[in-house]
């Protein structure tokens, strides 16, 4: 018999009855929460008279509505009062169930898969949940992590439990070396750009191979963050030491020999020499070049020194009329150069790029030189308040002033701009965030993924170039 | 949940592929504390030329023309017709809640992303995986046929064209099964208590550190 994938293991561990008709109870070791996809979820349970199945299971904080600026006034300082109601429903909704929460004046807020890793609420082997896509992050810790809907995030308050159909197994593996100037977020575009946006549609994704092995957690992140943009609701990194070093001594991580029985079990998640998957794609990781985005699906990419694709060039006419439409959307002509593209705004932040690895990277980049006159904006923002304290102690704050980059407060901000940060009809952004669909960043905007080191030097120039051009 | 048996209506064609969850219901939407009162909303940059605010009234707002909802031909339609990846994106189960309160009640496309697939069950919204060759066939008919309806059949698994065209579709049976019967599904898992008990209690011993919160 051939051995088990790392998802076969996680699900097995997890599985608390199958059914005849082929559907799957599977236990929910952790549930996130936040302000955008619980309200409905709470109600229904007060409707239906259900008390949550396990408290300590959960933990929320409100990220997605949050200003990135004036703070200290907390919830008084959301401007929009829907926005308001929408955090304040969360406070009362975890006073009212017993559920831990670090509200808006918690140094421990920010973004629930920032916070998650931080405090150890995320450890290997988990299953953790969220009503957000980008669940999918926490496989980067050998969990089997996805997004759900508001009446599964119910469900799971009720039960501790998903009815889940078991995915197919996919290997991504990245061999090699990558080069220098490229990250994490350049090799998940690339790996998009070739399966595309449904590739992964029923699998879970393992990411394997030498490129992933050398990665830090926070690389790991970012391209299980994105697996969601591949299709895939699951996107999973095997256990090593490099995860084990970074959980050690989180607040949430167990201590003493409760922890020395836990990283044996660690030590397990993996996938066997002997597993089949269903299927195995393969990119030589060396070959891997900085990344820009130029559509508004996030396989549109290309490499920082490519062009902007000809429609006519492309043979599906399906996929024609989507590049005919995504070119006039952006308001880009066929052929054009990336390095031509001209921008309004540079955001860094987000659940992809807002950790302090991010940050660093960025400081790397713009540590004396100043930001463009020619843009209206370049600002970062910090994953959590930890990440922002962190950053302010190394003295990256500093930096960013000085070369003329805003230093916000900690959330999902121009992300999805549920907030008041951001584009103008029109404008193009730089950003490090997940998604460049139409209106993503505010209503008309033009939206570029990149990675931080290549937002940061897009912000220096003004348009896109070759970040390991500014590396010497 | 509203129960779904077989439903008969007029068609409309989305003929765009990943259409996203951003685009069928933009995020200032999502600020609602509410389940309903979507519909107006529903792919509001497509089908309104300014910029939509929440608790807005819709009616005073200039519309697309060129926007196939607005057509008067598909007006009532309570069936979309959509493309490759239809759902991609964000996990906001306000897309099916738009999409419902909107009165559609079945979404026909090649293929589907997995978190709106799964959302659209919880909410009485049937979507339906055809080849993309009969979704092309299915295209041109709409689009040649003012009035075009089909009619679809849970039971059966059938779609069926106006000149008695029977498509199979496949569907999973446990979702099939609390669609057809309009079940809320956690008083189903919460049939199965003891052993969701059982099973964290044998955790508890293997793995106590799932439990402890750092302690």
């Amino acid at each position: 018999m051939a051995g088990k994938t790392l998802y076969d293991k996680l699900w097995d561990d997890h599985l608390v009855k199958q059914r005849d008709d082929g559907s799957a109870l599977i236990y929910i070791d952790r549930q996130l929460l936040h302000e955008v996809t619980s309200p409905q979820a709470f109600e229904g349970l007060r409707l239906a008279g259900r008390k949550p199945w396990r408290l300590d299971a959960n933990l929320a904080t409100p990220d997605h509505n949050v200003p990135t600026t004036d703070r200290e006034r907390g919830v008084e300082g959301i401007v929009d009062p829907v926005s308001r109601i929408q955090v304040e429903t969360l406070d009362k909704n975890c006073d009212e169930f017993g559920i831990l929460e670090f509200k808006i004046k918690d140094q421990r807020q920010g973004i629930v898969h920032v916070i998650g890793p931080e405090q150890g609420a995320t450890l290997p082997g988990m299953s953790i949940v969220c009503g957000d896509s980008h669940t999918s992050t926490h496989g980067a810790f050998g969990c089997l992590a996805h997004g759900i809907g508001t009446s599964e995030v119910e469900h799971v308050l009720a039960t501790q439990c998903l009815v889940q159909q078991k995915m197919k197994n996919m290997l991504v593996k990245v061999n090699g070396k990558l080069g220098p100037g490229v990250t994490g977020k350049d090799v998940v575009l690339a790996i998009i750009g070739k399966i595309g946006t449904a590739g992964g549609t029923g699998y879970a994704i393992e990411f394997g191979g030498e490129a992933i092995r050398d990665l830090s957690m926070e690389a790991r992140m970012t391209i299980c963050n994105m697996s969601i943009e591949a299709g895939a609701r699951v996107g999973m990194v095997a256990v090593d030491q490099t995860t084990i070093d970074y959980v050690k001594d989180r607040p949430f991580a167990p201590k003493g020999d409760m922890r020395d029985k836990a990283i044996e079990y660690w030590k397990t998640l993996h996938s066997d020499e002997d597993a089949v998957f269903d299927k195995v794609v393969e990119l030589d990781g060396s070959a891997i070049q900085p990344q820009v985005s130029w559509g508004t699906s996030p396989e549109m990419v290309s490499a920082v020194g490519g062009n902007v694709p000809d429609p006519e060039a492309e043979a599906d006419p399906i996929k024609r009329e989507g590049i005919v439409r995504a070119l006039k959307y952006m308001g880009l002509q066929p052929n054009m150069s990336i390095g031509d593209i001209k921008l309004d705004r540079v955001f860094i932040g987000s659940c992809t790029n807002s950790r302090i690895e991010d940050l660093r990277e960025v400081a790397k980049v713009v540590k004396g030189r100043k930001v463009s006159p020619s843009l209206k904006q370049a600002m970062v923002v910090p994953g959590s308040g930890l990440v922002k304290a962190q950053a302010e102690q190394e003295g990256l704050d500093k930096i960013f002033i000085e070369a003329g980059l805003e230093w916000r407060d900690p959330g999902c901000s121009m992300c999805l701009a549920m907030n008041a940060d951001k584009l103008g009809q029109g404008e193009h952004c730089a950003s490090t965030s997940n998604r460049n669909f139409e209106g993503r960043q505010g209503f008309g905007g033009r939206t570029h993924l990149v990675s931080p080191a290549m937002a940061a030097a897009a912000a220096i120039h003004g348009h896109f170039v070759d970040v390991r051009e500014m590396m010497n | 949940m509203r129960a779904f048996t077989q439903h008969k209506g007029v068609v409309a064609p989305m003929d765009r592929s990943n259409v996203d969850t951003d685009m069928i219901i933009p995020k200032q939407f999502l600020k609602s504390i509410k389940r309903s009162g979507f519909g107006p909303n529903l792919f509001d940059e497509l089908r309104y030329l300014d910029e939509g605010k929440p608790d807005q009234d819709c009616s005073q707002r200039p519309i697309n023309p060129d926007f196939v909802l607005n057509q008067d031909r598909y007006k009532a339609s309570s069936i979309l017709l959509a493309r490759r990846n239809f759902g991609c994106g964000s996990s906001r189960e306000h897309a099916p809640w738009a999409l419902e309160d909107f009165g559609f009640r079945v979404i026909i496309a090649p293929s589907f992303a997995d978190i709106f697939y799964n959302n659209c069950f919880k909410n009485g919204l049937l979507p339906i995986v055809l080849d993309e060759e009969k979704v092309d066939q299915l295209f041109a008919e709409v689009k040649a046929e003012e009035g075009y309806q089909l009619s679809v059949d849970l039971e059966a698994k059938t779609v069926t064209t106006p000149s008695g065209q029977v498509f199979n579709f496949e569907v999973d049976d446990f979702r099939r099964h609390c669609l057809l019967k309009g079940l809320d599904d956690i008083g189903v898992t919460l049939e199965d208590a003891e052993l969701i008990q059982s099973y964290e209690e044998s955790r508890r011993k293997t793995a106590p550190w799932l439990f402890s919160r750092g302690a």
